[in-house]
């Protein structure tokens, strides 16, 4: 007698493997036939195989995903900046920004967004690049040029009309942009703005060329370029510079598909979870792009260790090394004689329970063989 | 100019405002009643710090409504395993 694919269903429903191998199975299973007894051998033949591949308690997961990452991590290049796409935006990769993922660092050497568009906007170019205008940080010399006039002792800014226009951005918001900023009047005369410094000296003078030059006029501070690429059949924006809080509030932004290469501003925004989850994403497609694959699950471990403590921390002397419990595992690691010499003053004691402090000491490490005791029954 | 003209905008707001569990990188997280804690520490036979860690002003944790010694059930999308479950104890 064979059982209904319901029958098996619930079976496999009732027993504890990952929902992964229980679909795989639901879908060898169909069509097939099977007796009772006949599933039941194949569910505890699968559950022991299973339970093989488990890692065993007490192994050094933490070594073999060192060496896992570390061994294909030679073989990377030093210094690379790729372009992503056709010689736009250039972005750290290989093994600096290997390195940068689990130093944490709070800002990234080139901090790039991925911006997907909601779908009113994703499939039109022009509302794409409307979206693009508006999040690309204008500064003044995006629109004119900007000279002094030492006889007068004043800032004279022409304004490029087209360059205005193409950003949508007229004249006057530039003057109140930069009386706003500036606390300074300004004296606007169509595309030709006059401003003078508080003070009339040199120094006031070039300073406030030097201000203005900086100020952000339209769009997101930080954000210095905006690159449309389509992908598939959309248009996704690429930027350089990262400011996901204050992009996620544009007009044609879809704020749940945003992205950015800055894990610590993930981790603000959107919480240690997805700070995990974008440690995982951008380690693998780091390994990926240089052509080395490396299992998901050390980089998980990875992930997991930076993130247990509820913030990010980095693998290092000021994050998960330096925060070991034992003196002669820091010691092990970095500035060996501050860690010997603050634990002998506190008078901090070591239990030898690692691996580090038993090589160090010179006893069996627990791990393996020498994690089990032998015990006897006296008679 | 009556006072309840500004809190009424502010709800506007608050409506359109971006929900952090919406987004494609943050997992489920589930806050659990002080009694599916127990069972969840008993089921590992562990005290409640030897759990992961997640701040309490965290915004998914916000999201939630959790507060400080609350057990939160996070279900991860695995690659592995098609989703995981973790849990993690909220703290100041």
């Amino acid at each position: 007698m064979s059982l209904s694919e319901k029958d098996i269903l619930e079976k496999l429903e009732g027993i504890d493997l990952p929902p992964s191998i229980k679909e795989a199975m639901q879908m060898g299973l169909k069509g097939v036939e099977v007796s009772s007894k006949q599933l039941d051998e194949i569910v505890s033949q699968v559950s022991s195989d299973y339970q093989h591949s488990r890692v065993e308690p007490c192994e050094a997961v933490g070594v073999v995903a060192a060496q896992s990452i570390g061994e294909p991590g030679t073989q990377m290049t030093m210094r690379t900046f790729h372009y992503a796409g056709v010689a736009e935006i250039n972005v750290t990769l290989g093994l600096p920004r290997l390195i940068e993922i689990v130093d944490a660092r709070k800002i990234p050497s080139t901090p790039t967004m991925t911006i997907k568009l909601n779908q009113d906007y994703a499939h039109d170019r022009d509302l794409a690049r409307e979206v693009a205008w508006a999040i690309e940080s204008s500064s003044i010399l995006h629109l004119g040029s900007i000279a002094t006039d030492l006889a007068e002792m004043n800032v004279i800014i022409e304004l490029n009309p087209s360059a205005l226009e193409q950003r949508k951005i007229t004249a006057e918001e530039v003057a109140t942009r930069l009386k706003e900023e500036t606390g300074l009047p300004v004296d606007q005369k169509e595309n030709l703005l006059v401003m003078a410094p508080e003070e009339p000296s040199y120094r006031e003078l070039l300073q406030l060329v030097e201000k203005i030059k900086r100020l952000s006029l339209k769009g997101v501070e930080g954000i210095k370029r905006v690159v449309i690429r389509k992908e598939g059949d959309e248009y996704i924006l690429y930027t350089e510079g990262s400011s996901l809080k204050r992009v996620m509030q544009f007009d044609g932004v879809d704020p749940d598909r945003i992205k950015t290469n800055n894990i610590n501003e993930i981790g603000e925004v959107l919480g240690i979870e997805a700070a995990r989850n974008a440690i995982i994403n951008e380690a693998t497609d780091t390994l990926r792009e240089q052509g080395l694959s490396v299992d998901v699950r050390h980089i998980m471990l990875v992930a997991d260790i930076m993130t247990v403590d509820g913030e990010l921390k980095q693998i290092g002397r000021h994050g998960v090394s330096g925060e070991k419990a034992s003196v002669l595992a820091r010691a092990a690691f970095e500035v060996t004689v501050n860690h010997i010499l603050d634990a002998a003053i506190r008078g901090d004691v070591d239990d030898l329970k690692g691996v580090t402090e038993n090589v160090i000491v010179g006893q069996p490490i627990q791990l393996g063989t020498g994690d089990v005791t032998l015990v006897a029954s006296k008679r | 100019m009556s006072p309840s003209a500004a809190p009424s905008k502010k709800k506007v707001v608050l409506v359109t405002k971006f929900a952090v569990r919406d987004h494609e990188m943050v997992p489920d997280h589930v806050l659990l009643t002080p009694e599916e804690g127990v069972e969840v520490l008993k089921a590992f036979n562990i005290v409640a710090p030897q759990l992961p860690k997640i701040h309490i002003n965290d915004p998914a944790a916000k999201e939630i409504g959790a507060k400080v010694g609350d057990i939160i059930k996070i279900v991860r999308k695995s690659t592995t395993a098609k989703h995981s479950v973790f849990y993690r104890l909220v703290i100041d």
